[in-house]
């Protein structure tokens, strides 16, 4: 989601209990009856064309998750979801492909235009540079108007409840040799790009949520980057759900082949509602030798009302491999929403020299509850990753970070740094740290560093003596706790997430 | 412009009376040093006035031109013009002292009603005030406080309490930590803020900072009450005889 500045101040306008996207957009729905049996899968596959592979791969997959279990080891509760209580698939029914925004429905359009996100051309900060984001591609000697160019603009692949409504920049990706398109174009029009890697980093089986997504996930984004290119602008989906109960299913599938590089980010929020909503996405990152994938999100989900009724189930396999030699996955997160967030961003480092990195924000206030981290998983020689997590829970939230480092008995060298620190904003909130470190290789030198602390009175003292009001207080001394992770964000998301962070804690003291 | 009258104070967790009865006036323009043996209260003094939570007001009050504070928050008493600097100023990890400036600043015109500083303005503001404090502008990207030697966190102080312009400006043991070039420095500092419409408290255990900020009243707190008050030769008494013969005569 582009940072527009004004999109945090327009949407503070619309002033809906706390969370300030909750809003509806009345478009009508082409929907599935609710429940899920393989004539439902067929029905999805039906409804988006697909070839017979995909739909045999859909069934395969959902035979397998009939035999699978519910995960429990992570520390969130909640009522049990009935599965068959669910609609599984949903697009607004006006959508029939439209060529441009023309074409598109008005109330959709109005809907982001609430949110502040222009579909058209963008001027985000233009001229603004991420400092110092050295990249081992940079080797084509940038002018600086041309780097000016790439961080200034944003191709948005706008994903309106399940279908992708309308994709812009299509033309100039093009002359690149991008392909930026949805999932189910990409099934349709890159049948082989999509066969060869499509559930190689997540499999099917994977895990009760990924193999439920594999059986009846319904849209999300596809992007190729060939050999050698670097993208030319970076690549935003914008997620939104809006249907009443309709369990929403990304498929992500980025791939970057040797040499190149591409920066996407996802960023997204829902309406208000009173049941709650399931979200089971899976992206899959794949990077070839010497390519380079930055993923960052801004998650800001509706969380649930004051007594954590109602919010997104957030259940998420987010798995990147670095394939090649000396390539590299950065996940950037900055997690502010959702009832409940089960999260982990990993990284397969299977090339010799490859690197993973994993910066991470997870704001809890109300009820919310998030267990988060990510996985390393060093396999290849002379890898290295590095793990900086922040956690702020407030209210009655809980915040976990769960990480797990291993070293394969062929990663020789393999480097690792995490540091997770947790901030706790009053006394009813809970901070838990679960690493696993596992080292199989005795070169392997893996680091580890934890500290919880609490936001001080004599801090707030401090900062409230200057003017500064006590919310604003917290939301500056958090800003500053998170600036690392911050800092990794591009900058058009760097803005719009400290502004987030704010509003998540509103109310978080007094 | 600051009347208190009868201030009594309490730690707010056990109960632990330290303000007994304190009645103090600052005039407009007026420099007044307070000072005292340690525990008599001097700095629950200061934070009582900024409006710490921590401490219970259970008697009498604190009037500030003319209107009581009690009820308003440390950051309300601070938009209506008062300042504390602090003994000890605390660190604002990731924070840089530019962006602090800026967020004080701008907050405290929000609660005037005046318009947001434009970046400019600001950094033209900052740029002149640190010039006169000596301070490098370097210093201002780092965070706040964060890895300050003990003369520049004071220095960062008196920056604030420049930019912010407050109507009374209360220094709780700014002399301390001080090596002598840094206490002019920072005495210079505020004498460059001595003005008709200002007042100025400063709290301090030594004679010493007075010889740089000549005050105009002096006020001997002990046992959480104003023992003796006078003018600038009752601090040099003070100096030469210590605070022996005086808490005697109190006692």
């Amino acid at each position: 989601m582009p940072a527009v500045q004004e999109t945090i101040d327009q949407v503070r306008m619309i002033d809906v209990d706390q969370y300030r996207y909750g809003f509806e957009t009345l478009i009508e729905s082409d929907k599935a009856p609710k429940g899920l049996n393989e004539d439902i899968i067929r029905f999805i596959s039906a409804k988006k064309g697909e070839p017979e592979w995909m739909t045999e791969w859909r069934l395969h997959a959902y035979e397998r998750w009939l035999t699978m279990q519910e995960p429990s080891w992570a520390r969130v509760s909640y009522p049990k979801i009935d599965f068959q209580d669910l609609h599984y698939y949903s697009a607004p029914k006006s959508q029939a492909g439209p060529s441009s925004l023309d074409e598109v429905d008005p109330e959709l359009l109005r809907t982001y235009e609430k949110l502040g996100i222009p579909l058209k051309e963008q001027e985000i900060l233009a001229g603004v540079r991420k400092a110092g984001e050295p990249s081992p591609l940079d080797g084509e000697a940038d002018e600086a108007g041309e780097n000016v160019y790439q961080s200034g603009r944003v191709a948005v692949d706008a994903v309106f409840d399940s279908v992708s409504v309308v994709t812009t920049f299509k033309k100039e990706l093009a002359k690149a040799g991008v392909i930026f398109c949805s999932i189910s174009e990409a099934i349709r029009e890159h049948p082989e790009l999509v066969r060869k890697y499509l559930g190689s980093v997540v499999p099917p089986t994977d895990n009760f949520y990924a193999t439920l997504n594999s059986a009846v996930f319904t849209d999300g984004s596809f992007v190729y980057v060939p050999k050698g290119v670097r993208c030319p602008m970076e690549l935003s989906t914008y997620f939104r759900i809006n249907e009443k109960n309709t369990g929403q299913f990304e498929r992500t599938l980025i791939i970057a082949e040797e040499g190149s590089y591409v920066s996407y980010l996802e960023g997204c929020t829902a309406p208000q509602r009173d049941e709650n909503q399931l979200h089971a996405a899976v992206v899959e990152l794949i990077a070839l030798d010497d390519a380079e994938i930055k993923y960052s999100t801004v998650q800001n989900w509706y969380p649930g009302d004051a007594q954590g009724k109602g919010g997104i189930y957030n259940f998420v396999t987010k798995r990147g491999d670095c394939r090649g030699k000396n390539s590299k996955i950065s996940w950037t997160q900055v997690e502010t929403g959702s009832a409940i967030t089960w999260k982990y961003p990993s990284c397969l480092l299977r090339g010799d020299n490859s690197r993973g990195e994993f910066y991470s924000i997870a704001v809890s206030n109300g009820h919310q509850q998030i267990d988060s981290g990510t996985k390393m998983i060093h396999l290849g020689k002379n890898t290295s990753s590095r793990i900086i997590s922040k956690g702020i829970s407030a209210g009655n939230s809980n915040n976990t970070y769960r990480g797990q480092v291993s070293a394969h008995r062929k990663a020789a060298n393999a480097r690792n740094f995490t540091q997770c620190d947790s901030l706790l904003i009053g006394n009813d909130c809970g901070a838990h740290t679960v690493p696993y470190i596992e080292a199989k290789n005795a070169t392997a030198q893996f680091e580890h560093e934890a500290t919880t602390s609490k936001i001080s009175e004599d801090q707030l003292f401090y900062v409230m003596q200057r003017g500064i009001p006590e919310e604003e207080a917290i939301a500056l001394i958090v800003n500053g706790f998170v600036k690392d992770v911050i800092q990794e964000l591009p900058m058009e998301f760097a803005v719009e997430a400290q502004k987030l962070i704010g509003i998540s804690l509103e109310g978080s003291v007094g | 412009m600051l009347e208190i009258k009868n201030l009594h104070a309490r730690i707010a967790e056990d109960g632990t009376e330290i303000l007994r009865g304190v009645d103090l006036k600052v005039k407009a323009g007026e420099v007044a040093a307070i000072m005292g043996p340690n525990g008599s209260g001097k700095s629950t003094l200061s934070y009582v006035l900024a409006g710490r939570e921590d401490y219970e007001v259970t008697e009498g009050d604190i009037l500030f031109n003319g209107e009581s504070v009690l009820d308003m928050d440390p950051a309300e008493r601070s938009a209506a013009g008062l300042f504390l600097a602090f003994q000890y100023p605390m660190e604002i990890p990731g924070v840089a002292t530019m962006e602090f400036l800026k967020v004080a600043m701008n907050a405290q015109r929000k609660a005037r009603g005046q318009e947001e500083l434009k970046i400019p303005e600001l950094m033209k503001r900052v740029r002149g005030a640190a010039e006169e404090l000596d301070m490098d502008m370097s210093m201002l990207k780092r965070p706040l406080n964060v890895g300050f030697s003990g003369g520049e966190k004071k220095r960062a102080e008196i920056l604030q309490m420049k930019l912010l312009e407050p109507a009374l400006c209360v220094l709780d043991e700014t002399d301390s930590g001080l090596d002598i070039d840094a206490l002019k420095i920072v005495a210079d500092g505020v004498n460059a803020m001595r003005s008709p419409d200002r007042a100025i408290v400063v709290i301090t255990h030594y004679q010493r900072l007075l010889d740089y900020i000549v005050p105009d009243s002096v006020h001997v707190l002990y046992k959480g009450r104003v023992v003796k008050s006078g003018d600038k030769v009752l601090a040099q008494e003070l100096e030469k005889s210590g605070y022996a013969g005086l808490v005697g005569e109190a006692a």
